[in-house]
């Protein structure tokens, strides 16, 4: 029996998140004291790396089936890979992806499921994993009684750990459906960090007054490597782009740090942000509701203390 | 065209989550439940707009107790033609995803339209369990969706960006924002609402192989530390020494 981990590359590489989803894998399969293997579709020029995280065997399937996106196909490659590696749990990554693929690939090996865990599983006779529910406001515990179990796993939740060496890869040959979905194009955003994967995050609200203010959140991210983000209603009135609209009808982020600066943590934003590590407000009101959410405060005019903060965050960017 | 709607009820955003003593049970007194947002505002209004433009019906799908027909109505007077209850009060997803899909297969609908995620439980699960069991494409987190003939061209949410799609009916979408602006229900629909019909149908067989065995509370934040605003190395100093984070 073994646990086998989908690790997703991007550009024919493995990131960060791939290694925190075989972590976790890992650990999985100590819980249930079996063994870890990784799965890679399309190729990585890393993938023998994912066995010092864990893997004892890396699974690579190579077909041009898999260069654009279908569900069904990545599903139907998964479960042939879970049956060839004699694995009845998978582990995705909690990513744009991995939530495609999370309930298919249930569906598929008639497995239960638990989407986003973000805590290790226990198995002292049931297997049982965490996630938070009810946007952050509680977490639930999940009890899964098939034999088969598919789970993701939310992102920053685990840090990859590199303990062992490099692990065979081996090509696996599967017959695949033919795929019925076309992408016709992909438009990421290049130069700055795509907000799901970013650890360290600037985000600024209403409280800017115009679009044209943003030019110290700009900075700050920059200093710091963030990525920026932004309140609904600054989406809504087009001072800043839609995929940076963060919360509960936007994107769900954990970085390890958030800075919110002018917005006024109405419950609806902190249900997308309130499992960042640490947060930060900067807020010119004491009685905006985000400082109850807060590790760090600053009670101020974010236009007096946001040039102030990026001036020290220089100095100490340049003596670190 | 032939839509189906999945549509499931969610507690109001800012309602106040507790739970029975055992920490078991969702405690539902005195809270306000809803049209789970993406259900209502992207995928039924979206659904309402295509059946404009190209004709044909929309039909609601809902797995639960009759306590759910409130909701329904909701979705009939924003716009669906009727709606089928699958009497079954709560089970795993994979459970509900049965349910639905064999509503689905039953109908031999074009496009089955669910919301991205449900913002009680944040499964993100259902779609895609219906889309397998339905054996239908499945495009997960829709932005946009456009028709032409058979064809669809959808763009869906990825990481830090867009990817644009085509495939063709019949599929499974889930809806995100983007794909609609919500629409309140005007008098007129209301009471047309009123004589669209609800039909109950029952539960095909079907096991729980996920079950929620408990709830807790996630543990509560440590006071704020508020920092002179004057003194912002000081907080560089604690974002680096104390917390770690840069
Ligand atoms: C169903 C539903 C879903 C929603 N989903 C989301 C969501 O996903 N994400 C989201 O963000 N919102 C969401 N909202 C909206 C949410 O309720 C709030 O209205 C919104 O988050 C407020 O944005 P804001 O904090 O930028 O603006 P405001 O509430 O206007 O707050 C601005 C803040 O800036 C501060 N400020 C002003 N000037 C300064 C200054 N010079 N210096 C320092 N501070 C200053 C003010 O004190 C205030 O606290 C949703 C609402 C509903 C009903
Ligand atoms: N009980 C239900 N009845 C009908 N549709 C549902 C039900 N639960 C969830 N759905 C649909 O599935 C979507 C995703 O739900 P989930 O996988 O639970 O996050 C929702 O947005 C709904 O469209």
């Amino acid at each position: 029996m073994s646990v086998l981990v989908f690790a997703e590359q991007q550009g024919g590489e493995l990131k960060k998140a791939a290694f925190e989803a075989v972590t976790y894998g890992k650990k999985t399969a100590d819980v249930l004291g079996v063994d870890c293997k990784a799965l890679v579709l399309g190729s990585a020029s890393n993938a023998a790396e994912l066995g010092k995280y864990g893997a004892a065997e890396v699974l690579t399937v190579s077909d041009a089936s898999l260069d654009g996106f279908d569900g069904s196909v990545y599903t139907s490659a998964i479960a042939q890979a879970a049956e060839a590696a004699g694995a009845s749990v998978v582990v995705l990554m909690h990513s744009a992806k991995g939530k495609d693929l999370v309930g298919r690939l249930a569906a598929k090996m008639d497995a239960g499921s638990a989407p986003g865990v973000n805590q290790l599983p226990t198995n002292d006779g049931a297997f049982r994993v965490k996630k938070n529910v009810f946007s952050g406001k509680a977490i639930a515990e999940i009890e899964i009684s098939s034999a088969n179990k598919v789970i993701s796993v939310m992102g920053n939740s685990f840090q990859p750990e590199a303990t062992g060496a490099d692990a065979p890869v081996n090509e696996l040959s599967v017959s695949l459906p033919a795929a019925r979905i076309s992408v016709k194009s992909v438009d990421k955003v290049t130069g700055s960090v795509p907000l799901p994967e970013a650890e360290l995050v600037v985000s600024a609200g209403r409280g800017m007054k115009g679009p044209e203010n943003w030019n110290i959140i700009e900075e700050m991210a920059d200093i710091l490597g963030a990525a920026t983000a932004c309140s609904r209603p600054v989406a809504d009135i087009h001072w800043r782009p839609h995929h940076e609209h963060v919360g509960q009808t936007g994107v769900a982020i954990r970085p390890n740090l958030y800075f919110a600066i002018g917005i006024s943590g109405a419950i609806q934003h902190l249900a997308g942000v309130n499992s960042s590590k640490v947060i930060v407000v900067i807020n010119k009101d004491p009685e905006a509701p985000f400082f109850k959410a807060a590790d760090y405060g600053v009670c101020a005019d974010l236009f007096d203390v946001v040039p102030k903060l990026n001036e020290a965050l220089k100095k100490f960017k340049a003596g670190a | 065209m032939k839509l189906l709607v999945c549509v499931s009820k969610t507690p109001d955003t800012t309602a106040k989550i507790s739970f029975n003593a055992e920490n078991t049970e969702f405690n539902a007194q005195g809270v306000t439940f809803i049209m789970n947002p993406y259900d209502e505002w992207y995928a039924l209004v979206r659904a309402v707009e295509l059946k404009e433009k190209h004709g044909g019906t929309v039909t609601l799908v809902n797995v639960g107790g009759a306590d759910n027909d409130a909701v329904i109505r909701k979705g009939l007077a924003i716009g669906a033609d009727d709606a089928i209850r699958v009497d079954m009060p709560s089970g795993s997803s994979l459970n509900v995803a049965k349910q639905i899909a064999a509503v689905a297969k039953d109908g031999g609908y074009d496009i089955v339209f669910c919301g991205k995620e449900t913002i009680d439980y944040n499964g993100s699960e259902i779609g895609g369990m219906v889309a397998e069991l339905c054996d239908l494409p499945f495009i997960s987190y829709a932005s946009s969706l456009e028709m032409d003939g058979t064809n669809a061209t959808i763009a869906r949410d990825i990481e830090g960006g867009k990817e644009v799609v085509e495939v063709a009916t019949p599929f499974v979408v889930s809806a995100a924002k983007g794909m609609a602006e919500q629409r309140i229900p005007n008098m007129r629909g209301i009471m047309q609402a009123r004589r669209k019909p609800i039909k109950v149908v029952p539960a095909v067989d079907a096991a729980n192989a996920s079950t929620i065995v408990g709830y807790e509370m996630p543990p509560a934040k440590a006071e704020c530390k508020m920092i002179d605003p004057e003194n912002m190395e000081e907080l560089v100093r604690l974002l680096h020494e104390e917390a770690k984070v840069i």
